[in-house]
């Protein structure tokens, strides 16, 4: 299973895990971990999805999370785990 | 699994300390695209290139986006054109015309550099090594992407210095014939001494005849992120400066490795190596000559530099190779003048000079790169400087190259603007001393007594 990181950072307003989770599970993304911190008002989060299910291609769910992040004001950046995990883990 | 803490490093390197994989360079071999007819290899070589390399940018693109990881380039590197069109080239225009058709397909499939228009002529050469030498300046004045290299020597044979000779020339009419850039052609034409088959960085790469078909290799960068590191150890002893080196050389070099293994995966080629290189860029933060005053300079070529450079070089190495299943290429700390912030200032400063370049090649992974000399320099007097960087890398048993721009109408105090990752220098002095008698003798250095390893 490949899985993709989801990082939300920003300033702290009502309803980004909300946004952030309704799109995921209006196509198909299933959440496997969530931690969110908030560090001098601004809004951390990381989310670990399984996207194996997703109805769209990949390309296309960054463009999206990236785009509703705007509108309210955060930077939303969707990443294969692997990167992470060649970087970190030996 | 994976924490916030370490999302949160590795996009930091990323967005802050521009973290990139520098370079995913497409080896294609292009001997089976021979043929006596100028026309018909022309044709071959256009049709070979466009089929393999058809899908290489938006591979790149694909992973760009998947991983949030840039890769900053996309290339390919060809067999040096000398081999490739021996028997069909009578004259430095049927030459040019591969050149030609080398960067009408490298438009087409979308790289930015295409490497390879070479010559292998370490202890002689034949008669399509000299017309392809011959040609250079009427090829990359005629073309934009084309990059081209020539090998003057190796450990195992010496040096040729009836090239050396030639490519002083060389050098000078590629800078009259692009004059009207700034002599941009020198940008583009790099001459070495033990020059690797696998090397993906421009403008020495080609794809040497002991390689495959066709080869992924890829080049990694991030001096920003190692300057950062060592922020963090300020005033620390030589072991911590060395381990931090180290550790982030480690974690640059796996994403490299992540990046190659995917992009040959998705490509059907294989992978060839990681050339873990710190390569900067024009951009701020992004430069080598800032590691080295972290290290504890005050400016790059400050006494001490050679020795920071060479600890610098060897951590980098230490660190990536456990990073890679293979490493290659040139490895190692790149110290170009015009494409890093911090060795333009140290010139401008007063405070690095030929000279001192010319030691600290001795030490880092390449040679004098991109260096900006006054246009009325002589032809001889530049080949007096390639044979000395050449014969550093003969009795060291290291790669060595010179990349330098004699810049014509222009001299010492003023400036040139190539662009883009190319940069901008200042026209440095070179020493004015002639060395005519000892370029104009001919024939060849003989190869060092510590070469008969057999």
């Amino acid at each position: 299973m490949k899985k993709t990181i989801i990082t939300v950072v920003g300033k702290d307003t009502v309803g980004i895990i909300a946004k952030v989770c309704t799109y995921l599970a209006e196509n198909k993304i299933n959440i496997l971990d969530i931690s969110q911190t908030i560090v001098q008002d601004y809004f951390n989060m990381m989310m670990i999805v399984d996207m194996n299910e997703a109805t769209k291609p990949f390309g296309e769910i960054c463009d999206d999370l990236t785009e509703a992040g705007e509108k309210i004001g955060v930077l939303i950046k969707c990443q294969r785990e692997d990167i992470f995990d060649k970087m970190h883990r030996i | 699994m994976i924490n916030m803490y370490e999302v949160a490093e590795t996009n930091k390197m990323i967005e802050q300390e521009n973290l990139d994989v520098r370079t995913i360079t497409l080896g294609i071999s292009l001997l089976d695209c021979i043929d006596s007819d100028i026309n018909k290899l022309n044709q071959n070589i256009y049709e070979k290139i466009s089929r393999i390399a058809n899908n290489l940018v938006q591979t790149g693109k694909d992973i760009e986006k998947e991983f949030g990881i840039p890769i900053v380039n996309k290339r390919i590197s060809v067999t040096p054109i000398a081999l490739v069109g021996g028997s069909a080239c009578k004259s430095i225009e049927d030459f040019a015309s591969i050149a030609k058709t080398l960067d009408k397909v490298a438009k087409e499939v979308g790289v930015n550099f295409l490497g390879g228009y070479s010559a292998l002529v370490s202890k002689g050469m034949t008669k399509a090594d000299e017309l392809l030498i011959r040609s250079i300046p009427l090829a990359l004045s005629q073309t934009e992407r084309v990059c081209s290299s020539v090998n003057l020597g190796s450990t195992k044979t010496g040096i040729n210095m009836d090239a050396v000779k030639l490519m002083g020339e060389i050098v000078i009419q590629t800078a009259e014939y692009t004059k009207d850039n700034d002599s941009l052609g020198c940008a583009k034409l790099v001459v070495f001494c033990n020059a690797p088959d696998d090397n993906p960085f421009m403008a020495g790469s080609f794809h040497g005849v002991t390689e495959a078909d066709a080869i992924i290799n890829v080049g990694v960068s991030g001096p920003g992120v190692v300057k950062t590191a060592l922020e963090k150890v300020r005033g620390e002893n030589f072991e911590v400066l060395c381990e931090t080196i180290k550790k982030t050389a480690f974690k640059i070099t796996r994403v490299g490795q992540l990046v190659a293994q995917e992009a040959s995966q998705r490509m059907g080629i294989p992978f060839g190596i990681i050339d873990l290189s710190l390569a900067p860029t024009p951009a701020i933060g992004d430069s080598v000559a800032d590691i080295l005053c972290e290290i504890g300079l005050e400016m790059a070529g400050a006494p001490g530099t050679t020795a920071a450079l060479a600890l610098l070089n060897d951590q980098v190495k230490k660190g990536g190779v456990m990073a890679s299943s293979y490493v290659g290429g040139l490895s190692g700390a790149f110290i170009p003048v015009s494409e890093d912030q911090g060795m333009i200032d140290a010139v401008i400063a007063g405070a690095l000079t030929l000279e001192k370049l010319e030691a600290m090649t001795c030490v880092c992974s390449v040679g004098l790169d991109m260096i900006a000399i006054p246009g009325d320099t002589k032809a001889t007097t530049i080949s007096g400087i390639i044979a000395d960087e050449m014969a550093i890398g003969m009795i060291n048993q290291k790669t060595t190259a010179v990349r330098i721009i004699p810049v014509i109408g222009k001299g010492v105090g003023e400036t040139v603007e190539f662009g883009g990752l190319l940069g901008y220098a200042p026209i440095m002095p070179v020493n004015r001393f002639s060395c005519d008698a000892f370029i104009n003798r001919g024939g060849r250095i003989p190869a060092p007594i510590h070469s008969f390893k057999n």
